[in-house]
């Protein structure tokens, strides 16, 4: 049986780590409140962009456009937005996973713009090629970030570097669940953006069927229009993922220090019986030694 | 009725939803020049240059500064999808300011092809922040 003073020892040590962990608990429930807040008021934004996108791909037919063209051959972007700091649980190797296992990435054919420390870390490890990293937003990502991202991005594209971009985060379903996903962002598939059900939704709700039928002007032309909307819609895709991950970032942390905060209770609870074992046995043994050395005096 | 005259508009930025009520009567710079809308306009969508959007509504006129954008519009209604989109009371004076100072010294340099346009647009759009604040 271990001595009193190492149980001692090891229940300060768990203690600690709980406060610790508690501690990380709190502030992250905090961080969530914000971030999911964020989160809320960037989704009008993002679902309008995205029905308009899709609506004008379903309107006009046969728009021949740089954007919407599939280029073989070409090796894919994967912009990945995990977090910088460990701790939150399976957040970081849920999404690398979602990489790795994924038979179409392989290191040769894939390119990371990575957002966040961690799947930069874990994926160049693998053998990825990690071409940006935008780490430092991750804290507070702004629109201005997303913006700065998607013209890099799409520059890359431009040039024919790369043929396609995936967009992989953590989706945030609510506080104790969040979903790793893979979107494709570019090139825009038509038939993919007309069967998306938001669309179908939103409509109903102010414009009347004719609007639906109308076909719709554009000016100063289609091609300059969607040239102007796309990287538009690219950025508000990076934006709106940017803030639903911080949102289950600290999500995924919470849960997995509430935890930890748990299991740290549950070993101090068994250590505080061992230890008082452990002073029963040494009272009850010192007693016996007394007893002992009193009846062989007299 | 006011009321047949009006339709709904919404300003959406990507932080939040900038304005969402009924005007009358709209004014929108856009890359084609400056464009106004009445109830019932033609279904049109439209790329926005850094300019004042000007919502006349039944009590009033209202006026904010937008960036950079498109606007969809529909018979009865309007949409602006802004990236950025500020009332004039939020706009910083002095940064503005300075932000004109800066994209004038670097067009006075010179520099050529997105250098020049980026220092254009980052002129235009100081200038009609201080319009908006004067």
């Amino acid at each position: 049986m271990a001595s009193m003073r190492d149980i001692q020892r090891r229940k300060v040590s768990v203690q600690s780590t709980g406060q610790i962990t508690k501690a990380m608990k709190l502030i992250s429930t905090v961080k969530l409140q914000k971030a999911k807040e964020r989160a809320e008021h960037s989704k009008a934004y993002f679902n309008g962009m995205y029905d308009t996108v899709s609506d004008i791909l379903s309107k006009s037919v046969n728009i021949n456009h740089r954007f919407l063209q599939h280029t073989e051959g070409k090796k894919k972007a994967v912009i990945v937005i995990s977090s910088n700091r460990g701790l939150a649980g399976g957040y970081n190797s849920n999404i690398i996973k979602l990489i790795t296992t994924n038979p179409e990435f392989s290191a040769d054919n894939t390119v990371i713009y990575s957002i966040g420390r961690k799947a930069k870390d874990g994926l160049s490890r693998k053998g990825f090629e990690v071409k940006g990293d935008y780490s430092e937003v991750m804290e507070e990502p702004m629109y201005s970030d997303a913006m700065h991202i998607s013209s890099e991005v799409l520059k890359a594209f431009e040039e024919g570097e790369i043929g396609e971009i995936y967009l992989a985060y953590t989706i945030f379903k609510n506080s104790v669940s969040q979903v790793p996903d893979m979107k494709k962002i570019l090139p825009v598939s038509k038939s993919e953006a007309a069967k998306q059900p938001l669309a179908a939704e939103k409509s109903d709700e102010g414009s009347s069927l004719e609007d639906d039928r109308t076909p719709m002007n554009y000016e100063p032309g289609e091609e300059e229009v969607l040239d102007v909307i796309i990287p538009k819609y690219v950025t508000s895709l990076i934006y709106g993922a940017l803030v639903e991950a911080a949102a289950s970032e600290n999500g995924a942390r919470m849960s997995a220090m509430d935890s930890a905060t748990s299991n740290a209770e549950e070993m101090i609870a068994d250590l505080s019986l061992m230890y008082n074992r452990a002073r029963q046995g040494s009272i009850t043994q010192e007693l016996t030694e007394i007893i002992a050395g009193a009846e062989a005096i007299s | 009725m006011a009321d047949e005259k009006m339709f709904a508009l919404e300003i959406i930025s990507p932080e939040r939803v900038f304005y969402k009520g009924e005007a009358g009567f709209l004014e929108l710079t856009t890359s084609e020049g400056e464009i106004g809308i009445y109830k019932n306009h033609i279904p049109m969508t439209n790329v926005l240059m850094p300019g004042a959007v000007k919502i006349h509504e039944a009590k009033g006129l209202k006026t904010a500064a937008v960036m950079s954008g498109f606007v969809v519009i529909l018979k009865d209604k309007v949409k602006i999808m802004a990236e950025v989109a500020e009332w004039p009371d939020e706009i910083d004076k002095n940064r503005a300011e300075e932000a004109k100072v800066r994209a004038e010294r670097r067009l006075k340099d010179g520099g050529s092809g997105i250098d020049r346009n980026r220092a254009e647009l980052a002129l235009k759009r100081s200038i009609v922040r201080l319009n908006m604040v004067k």
